[in-house]
């Protein structure tokens, strides 16, 4: 059985527990001994976004300690924006070769929820059922880092890891968007920041969903859920939105006890 | 003003942001369209990546071959330092040929060194010829897009300036009638012109050749009638073959309009019999650029605009936000890296969605620069002292597990009061309202998960 450690990141923690739940026992269901070691902190993104290197190192140590390979194989989030952040950008942070090394190692061996679902778990259908029409929303990171999906402007664009699983869940159907990555504004700082811009790139990326006929919007990362949400509730839109561990977890309870 | 001002006020027209989004967005679709015709295109943009990456390895050596065979072939080459070199170099030449009247094709270069005020203090009449071009110049405003200078402006708009400006008649909106005055206009100050200014796309090192790619034959008009042409180029647009060219040419009418390819592409291979050609290279900041390691590939752009096209950010804000010569990921990359103080904003205008690094022809990492110049950005001290304190704040607490969850529990109460209120003295008040915490957070959870166990 894998050893599995789950990194919750600190916004999903106290904003939306329920998917850290919803993650570990869908890793559960696939076979995997999830551990959740309580010395984790946040991944340090929000502070390396802003530029701030030197506030977002002790973060990225610490992340590298707690998840030490000794004792586990890997470590699984519901977030492919912290995953990214892991993966492809603690090396900058790192001061020295040997820090360098450890930051770099830890970020091999942590994945988001559906690649490590579908690239060390193998797993190609999730049992389940879902009767609704749902409109996929991606992270930008999990999406163009991480490669989750096929980025709308590559040619040809490659196969869409979350968007197979979903569409093997009975009854649901994925709805077409006419922008089917657009970025939902979110952004870390850049929600406040640029508060305009992202408020208005909220809305946009709504209302496709809206026209598609989505019933739920389900998102591989919460922040842009949390995000959307927040544009929705002040609208007076009542779209679910769901991180896609939920839906699948969801689904998969519902067959269980039909 | 910061780019976030500016921003905010370009929203204040809704209609207008979801008219430029929606067509800017459309230019993206054509380019999307174009690439998935093409069999290779992942391959051939990492085959233009390469070339660029080599041809800025070894840049001097390129360029003196360019200096070299360009000679050899006629043209007069000039190098400048930076922007005042240049200006005076164009006017220097201008002043020897005795011309007061220049017709100009576009060219972000001579955007960037602010040439046309020059020239005009000094008594000479320039005319841009490229009809966007010509539009934002009457309006005395500056492009606000690469390769569609007047992409802000509403039909509407254009046909009251050429009312007012051209004596149209007034109510003008179809493009036929615009395009066809504005023709008229400038086949005149064609005629009249005593020298052509255009930009160079590409320059051929082994040839001396220069390319220039236009969709309205304007080059070819501003170099064939007057006798005098004046090529301006920073220093890397120039290419190793002429072969290169066939990586290159498909590449940029795909990414920047979605055509298989651009409808004039010249060759000038010295001046015309009769005539003078002259070449100014100029540097402006670009061989710093080049020293940077993690910035160097931003000096392989071949200002196609797909970056800009994609953009969620510019889309919604418009060109003039960025306030720079070139807008978009790109130019904020551009500004930024010339002075971090000055565009300290820029970085920031940015989700890191990533979308402009992966329409990019030259794969140019757009995003990663981004997140440098944020770096530069904090050491220099030009963030936003409230966004600094965050991150020293956030580091501090969000490093203790404990000491979090115990802030999270006493700030339960007064947080969303505070949040509100924040809110409220926002003049976006009203478009989003913040996510409650919950009721039990997932560590306290799963404790309490272990304990049944």
């Amino acid at each position: 059985m894998p050893r599995v450690a789950l990194f919750v990141p600190c916004y999903v923690d106290y904003l939306a527990p329920q998917v850290g739940l919803a993650t570990a026992e869908l890793l559960e269901a696939y076979g995997c001994e999830v551990d959740f070691p309580e010395a984790q902190a946040c991944c340090g993104q929000p502070m390396a976004n802003l530029g701030c290197h030197a506030d977002a190192r002790p973060l990225a140590l610490r992340f590298a300690k707690v998840f030490d390979a000794e004792r586990y194989d890997h470590v699984v989030a519901p977030s492919g924006s912290c995953v990214a952040m892991v993966r492809h950008h603690y090396g900058e942070l790192a001061r020295g070769a040997r820090e360098r090394e450890a930051l770099i190692e830890v970020g091999r061996r942590t994945r988001e929820l559906c690649e490590f679902l579908v690239d060390v778990l193998e797993v190609e259908a999730i049992d389940g059922r879902y009767p609704h029409r749902v409109g996929l929303h991606h992270g930008c990171h999990g999406l163009r880092e991480l490669g989750l999906g096929g980025p709308s402007e590559w040619a040809p664009s490659p196969p869409d890891k979350v968007g197979r699983l979903l569409e093997s869940i009975d009854g649901l159907e994925l709805i077409e968007l006419e922008r089917r990555d657009e970025c939902c504004g979110f952004g870390g700082s850049f929600a406040v920041s640029e508060e305009a811009v992202s408020l208005r790139m909220g809305r946009d990326r709504l209302a496709d969903h809206a026209r598609g006929g989505a019933e739920v919007i389900v998102s591989t990362d919460v922040s842009c859920s949390l995000h959307l949400a927040s544009v929705a509730r002040s609208a007076g839109n009542t779209t679910r939105l769901l991180h896609v561990a939920e839906l699948m977890n969801e689904a998969r309870k519902a067959l269980a006890t039909r | 003003m910061s780019h976030p001002e500016r921003a905010r006020e370009f929203a204040r027209d809704p209609e207008r942001v979801a008219w430029h989004d929606g067509a800017v967005w459309s230019v993206r679709t054509r380019r999307d369209a174009a690439a998935a015709g093409v069999a290779d295109w992942e391959a051939l943009r990492e085959t233009a990546a390469r070339i660029r990456a080599h041809t800025l390895s070894r840049l001097p050596d390129y360029l003196e071959q360019l200096e070299d065979r360009a000679s050899l072939v006629g043209v007069t080459v000039h190098w400048a330092a930076d922007a005042a070199e240049h200006n005076e170099i164009v006017h220097g030449i201008l002043y020897d040929h005795g011309v007061t009247r220049v017709v100009k094709s576009k060219s972000m270069l001579t955007e960037e060194c602010e040439l046309n005020p020059h020239l005009e203090a000094h008594g000479i009449e320039v005319v841009d010829t490229d009809l966007g071009e010509r539009i934002v110049q009457l309006r005395g405003e500056p492009p606000s897009h690469i390769v569609m200078p007047a992409i802000h402006l509403r039909r509407e708009e254009v046909g009251e300036l050429f009312h007012q400006r051209l004596g149209a008649p007034a109510g003008l909106s179809a493009p036929e009638p615009l395009v066809e005055i504005a023709r008229e206009r400038l086949r005149a100050q064609f005629l009249e012109a005593q020298a052509g200014i255009t930009g160079v796309n590409f320059a051929v090192a082994e040839t001396g050749g220069l390319v220039v790619v236009t969709n309205e034959g304007n080059a070819d008009l501003g170099t064939a009638l007057p006798p005098l042409h004046i090529a301006c180029m920073g220093v890397e647009k120039v290419i190793p073959r002429t072969r290169d060219l066939g990586v290159f040419l498909r590449l940029l009418a795909r990414s920047a309009t979605g055509q298989p390819i651009s409808s004039y592409t010249s060759h000038f291979h010295g001046p015309r019999p009769g005539g003078a050609l002259h070449l100014v290279m100029v540097d402006n900041g670009r061989s710093r650029l080049l020293g940077r390691e993690s910035l160097r590939p931003s000096l392989a752009c071949i200002r196609c605009g797909a970056c800009l096209n994609t953009c969620p950010v510019y889309r919604r804000s418009g060109g003039h936000s960025y306030a720079t010569p070139v807008a978009g990921p790109i130019g904020s990359v551009l500004s930024a890296a010339r002075d971090i103080e000055a565009h300290a904003s820029l970085p920031s205008a940015c989700s890191l969605c990533g979308s402009c690094a992966a329409v990019c022809p030259v794969k140019i990492e757009l995003p990663g620069m981004l997140r440098t110049l944020r770096v530069d950005a904090v050491a220099a001290g030009a963030i936003e002292p409230g966004m600094r304190w965050a991150a020293r704040l956030g580091s501090q607490l969000l490093r203790r597990p404990r000491m979090l969850a115990l802030a999270v529990r006493l700030g339960r109460r007064w947080l969303p009061r505070l949040a509100s209120r924040w809110l409220a003295d926002d003049s976006i008040a009203g478009q989003r309202e913040l996510p409650e915490l919950a009721a039990r957070s997932f560590r306290e959870q799963w404790r309490a998960r272990d304990a049944e166990d």
